[in-house]
């Protein structure tokens, strides 16, 4: 997401008109030069304000029809018997299948085992990933002494290292603790390195012209500077750490959430496949959700400097 | 030229030291051998590999499913997202549920699709297909809303038709975003050949190769592997970059 902002930017720039000032006084004019220039920008300008304040009524009608009609036509299809059970089962078990899962405590039990390893995995990856992200941006020797061959470990996917980590470590929990720090590691690495390189020079000039010493610098300038970078990294870190344990447990597990499917797959119970998997869903949309909400807070304190 | 004059100044140093320790440590006993392979066994089986052409066989076999995945999927991601950029009511009726449903980790869909689809062939495609799908659609849907409403009057003014407008202005306008979905697309698409192989029945091809390595405890072979993989990736990138800019190179670099 973040690349292709980035990327759309030097095209926004261009069609787009500066937000602020020159919008306005385009709209000032008394007679537009040109009719159409003139009912254009009035006619944007409603249409940002629509978008931006009005309640997405119809969308929000459309958009739940969509999800509530998939589930009457599945419904039929499952109660017609178009679709044998085996394949497809029925909403109702579905659910049936959610409630037993959630009041037998399977989901809890498996739940806590998936997020503790998720957890300790992403401390101790970003934990790493922040330490050589930060030494390698604060220090230009370091940077070089390191970075290449960081660049060509990241190459290589998390996926690919499972095999190889597998002889290492046996399939046990130490297995996915290290494959769950590894995804989170990479991109905290890589954002806060990128957050500490990319601090504006004028500011760094400005703390010289202050006389600032090192750590002055370092508190006063670097950190607040990087941090939506790194924010970022984070972030990312755990999206990845996430994605992770679910390949991982899928492989070599014999608890946790991604056991469950397999589990499921193995017993043929597709209701707790389906179950599960809308769980997964709701998990990593929260989670997505949170983060993203949480950036664009930092962003309107520290994201001046982009 | 200077790039790689930093690169033999200081940034080799760090693999060298860590290969000579590799080297050392296994000669002087102090990493199993059971376990670890040297450096040598690791360009022995990589020399032996190429000549059979096992490897070649593997990697061909697992490029063969990424790049079908890649058609099918890139191919559906452009038309739906394209679709819903352009028609409200698709828009309204179906993003709401095809953004909820990129929140479920992709490879939790393995399972399901390995009872609707079986475990071969056209199960691993059509996951590598879903791995595709999800970048290419909501990149080039993002691309396509974002086009200027001023450009698209300007289309209106001209009486283009429905197909000039989208050739001569709405592909322009949604070009970069496009490309970077079908770069992603690229990334995940290698990502999720890998993660097929090791997870649906096994089959020639660079995943399988290394899992079994692993079972039979050919550490060298795994390295081997890993190392092939993260080079095809590092090729699959570079080649979506040059291509990239190659695309869009009419667009002002400031």
């Amino acid at each position: 997401m973040r690349a292709s902002n980035t990327n759309l930017a030097p095209l926004r720039r261009r069609l787009i008109p500066a937000p602020s000032g020159k919008t306005a006084t385009l709209i000032k004019l008394p007679v537009a030069p040109i009719a159409g220039e003139a009912t254009l920008q009035v006619r944007q300008r409603q249409k940002a304000i629509a978008v931006r304040g009005a309640f997405p009524y119809r969308r929000l009608c459309l958009g739940s029809l969509s999800p509530i009609l998939l589930l009457f036509f599945w419904d039929i299809a499952s109660r017609a018997g178009l679709v044998p059970q085996l394949i497809l089962p029925s909403p109702e078990t579905v659910y049936s299948a959610l409630a037993s899962m959630v009041a037998s405590g399977d989901l809890a039990a498996n739940l806590t085992i998936s997020v503790r390893r998720v957890a300790s995995g992403f401390a101790a990856g970003a934990l790493i990933g922040l330490v050589l992200g930060a030494a390698m941006g604060l220090s230009p020797r370091v940077e070089r002494f390191l970075r290449p061959t960081f660049l060509a470990v990241a190459q290589i996917p998390v996926l690919a290292w499972i095999p190889f980590l597998m002889i290492l470590f046996g399939i046990g929990e130490a297995l996915k603790i290290v494959i769950i720090a590894e995804a989170a590691l990479i991109p905290t690495m890589l954002n806060t390195l990128d957050g500490f390189r990319n601090i504006p020079k004028a500011y760094l000039e400005l703390g010289r012209i202050y006389k600032f010493g090192k750590l002055q610098t370092l508190r006063r300038i670097m950190l607040p500077g990087a941090l939506l970078p790194i924010f970022t990294g984070l972030r990312y870190g755990l999206t990845h750490a996430w994605q992770s344990l679910v390949v991982v447990e899928l492989l070599a597990s014999t608890e946790g959430v991604g056991y469950q499917m397999v589990m499921a797959r193995q017993l043929f119970q597709l209701d707790v496949m389906i179950a599960t998997m809308i769980v997964i869903g709701i998990i990593g949309f929260t989670l997505d959700k949170l983060l993203a909400q949480a950036e664009t807070t930092l962003a309107r304190r520290y994201g001046g400097a982009t | 030229m200077s790039r790689l004059e930093k690169i033999l100044g200081s940034g080799l140093v760090f693999p060298l030291l860590l290969l000579i320790a590799w080297d050392l440590s296994i000669r002087h006993g102090l990493l199993d051998t059971r376990i670890w392979a040297s450096p040598e066994a690791v360009v022995a089986t990589a020399r032996e590999q190429f000549r059979d052409g096992s490897l070649l066989t593997a990697l061909g076999a697992s490029l063969r499913r990424d790049v079908l995945g890649l058609l099918g999927g890139g191919f559906v991601g452009l038309v739906l997202g394209a679709g819903l950029g352009t028609i409200r009511l698709l828009d309204d009726l179906l993003s709401p549920l095809l953004n909820g449903l990129k929140h479920i980790a992709l490879f939790t869909w393995i399972p399901l699709m390995s009872i609707w689809l079986g475990n071969d062939e056209p199960a691993k495609i059509a996951f590598i297909g879903l791995a595709v799908f999800l970048p290419v659609m909501l990149n080039t849907y993002q691309g396509v809303r974002s086009v200027d409403a001023r450009y698209l009057e300007v289309a209106r003014i001209l009486k283009l038709t429905r197909l000039q407008t989208l050739r001569r202005v709405i592909l322009p306008s949604a070009a970069p975003s496009i490309a970077t979905g079908l770069r992603l697309a690229l990334i995940y698409a290698w990502l999720a050949t890998i993660g097929a192989e090791y997870l649906f029945a096994v089959a020639p091809g660079i995943g399988s190769a290394i899992m079994e390595g692993r079972e039979q405890f050919r550490m060298e072979l795994v390295l081997l592997g890993m190392g092939v993989i993260g080079g095809v990736g590092f090729l699959f990138n570079t080649i979506a970059n040059r291509m990239q800019a190659y695309v869009l190179r009419w667009q002002d670099t400031n």
